[in-house]
């Protein structure tokens, strides 16, 4: 299956064969060369472009961009399903979302990429062609994994939303319906911001995990991409490029989080001295 | 325009309201007053049912409101609450906040909406404020502009809740001239409220409360400055040395 073709098996033991081999041999030399050698090995590094940008890091980004917009959908629905006060919506959701959170990410992506094609007998690429077969497993695996946490912070939100804008909206007249829409969700969406951020770095990191699936030349994402470099030139360097690629991206929104949470901090503080009677205990 | 019969809500074991009848004419101005704990919030947001009552029914123009058939989405634009807390949109401006109902509610064309918003808004005298965002308003400001927002529906009662017990001192006297305005147009309002100053001088009938039940009731003057009952003595006493 596809996971042979990717050369999982035969050439990780050459690989660690080869990792100790070398290891020993610069132990017996020169410990700093043989590092920057094995870590930061300049010519394997450009071997590895453009390969690297036109395709690794393209496809992480791609996985990223349609699972996180997905998921935030998804999770949306998960999370009023939690919140809904009819058990046909409640049930189904909580179980939904009780039970991917409680499987290994990895499994969740395995059931869907590998475990319904064999048990129902169809091939992803069947459903819509190669590019289906690239893509759709992977989005989809992703998309569910990341709903079911997704759906627990936006209920979050949803919940810290203070019942008296609720109470405000109905008294006006408002059904529950649009009391949401209007009042309840965009608020509660300006409080997620700072976790939805930190969920999409978290997001952009799990992409890794599809690896496991195995893929088509040029549907690779950074971690196998860099893989298959390592494999075949018995050396650490494409790690570190495939690493340092996850955090030019990861990096920035980590500190985006930071940045945002401090905003948040500070927000009803600068309101608070704008009218100083708004804070005010009853 | 509002009756109220035999209402009795309790929480678990808390018996909160404990049989009150009530009944307040068009254009009344009735103040309820009472310790905390007395249960006059709890009889407010019973009439529009923020509250759900235990037993009993409320009747606000013709429509009987504890009717679990009740259209409350409807009924609830005739009544204008109005809170402690202002409970204004914090994600709107001002004017956001003046025409979210009428647009979703009556579905009227935003530009009407707004006109009709700034229209509410210069009633309580903040015109210059309509693109503000509620966090740069004072609470007295912020209150005027909750008043207006619950006016935008047109309703035919007013319901305010301890609305200026948030506010600094001395942003209480704008709110209240707010109200008394009101109450000078004609509205019919059921005010929750410890100013008893304001409630002698703008209310019709003076509703004191306590332990779920109404102890006294009479004209305003009388009761705040006359009252029978011993129990609404000692709390106008406590009230007046505060």
């Amino acid at each position: 299956m596809r996971l042979v073709r990717t050369g999982y098996g035969s050439n990780r033991m050459s690989y660690s064969a080869l990792i100790v081999g070398n290891f020993t041999g610069n132990f017996m030399g020169n410990v700093v060369g043989g590092i920057s050698d094995q870590f930061f090995d300049v010519k394997i590094l450009r071997d590895m472009m453009p390969g690297l940008l036109t395709e690794a890091v393209k496809n992480t980004v791609i996985y990223t961009a349609v699972a996180f917009p997905m998921s935030m959908i998804f999770g949306l629905l998960l999370a009023l399903g939690r919140l809904s006060k009819r058990r046909i919506f409640r049930w189904p959701a909580s179980m939904f979302v009780d039970v991917i959170r409680g499987l290994p990410a990895l499994l969740t992506i395995l059931i869907i990429g590998l475990a319904l094609p064999i048990a129902f007998e169809f091939r992803w690429s069947s459903v819509g062609g190669r590019f289906a077969e690239q893509y759709l497993p992977q989005c989809l695996s992703l998309s569910l994994v990341m709903a079911a946490y997704m759906a627990e912070t936006i209920r979050a939100g949803i919940q810290a939303v203070p019942n008296g804008q609720i109470e405000a909206a109905r008294s006006l007249g408002m059904s529950s319906r649009s009391t949401m829409r209007k009042v309840v969700l965009p608020q509660a969406f300006r409080i997620i911001i700072p976790p939805l951020t930190n969920e999409l770095a978290a997001l952009f990191k799990d992409t890794s995990l599809l690896a496991i699936l195995g893929t088509f030349d040029g549907g690779r994402e950074l971690l196998q991409y860099a893989r298959g470099f390592a494999n075949s030139r018995a050396n650490s360097t494409p790690f570190v490029a495939a690493g340092l690629g996850y955090l030019a991206i990861t990096l920035p929104l980590l500190r985006a989080v930071a940045a945002l949470e401090n905003r948040t901090r500070r927000g009803p503080k600068a309101a608070n001295t704008a009218a100083p009677a708004a804070g005010a205990p009853a | 325009m509002i009756s109220i019969r035999n209402l009795t809500k309790s929480f678990g074991t808390n018996h909160v309201l404990r049989g009150i009848d009530l009944d307040i004419a068009e254009k009344e101005v009735v103040c309820v007053i009472g310790p905390s704990g007395s249960g006059k919030s709890t009889l407010l947001r019973c009439v529009n049912r923020l509250e759900e009552p235990t037993s009993g029914t409320i009747t606000v123009d013709g429509i009987v409101v504890t009717d679990p058939k009740c259209d409350l989405d409807r009924v609830r634009t005739s009544m204008g609450m109005v809170f402690q807390q202002f409970n204004l949109f914090p994600h709107k401006s001002v004017l956001g906040n003046l025409t979210m109902a009428p647009m979703n509610v009556r579905k009227v064309p935003r530009g009407d909406a707004e006109a009709w918003g700034k229209a509410m808004l210069e009633q309580v005298g903040l015109s210059e404020k309509v693109n503000a965002m509620p966090s740069q308003l004072s609470g007295g400001q912020q209150q005027r502009v909750a008043i207006a927002r619950a006016l935008t529906m047109n309703p035919r009662v007013m319901l305010f809740d301890e609305a200026t017990s948030a506010l600094d001192p001395e942003l209480v006297g704008e709110v209240l001239q707010v109200m008394r305005n009101l109450a000078g147009d004609g509205m019919t309002m059921m005010v929750v409220t410890h100013e008893m100053g304001f409630a002698r001088e703008v209310a019709d009938r003076v509703v004191f409360m306590d332990g779920g039940v109404i102890v006294e009731q009479g004209p305003a003057q009388q009761m705040i400055d006359n009252p029978q009952e011993e129990r609404t003595q000692a709390f106008l006493s406590r009230s007046r040395t505060r």
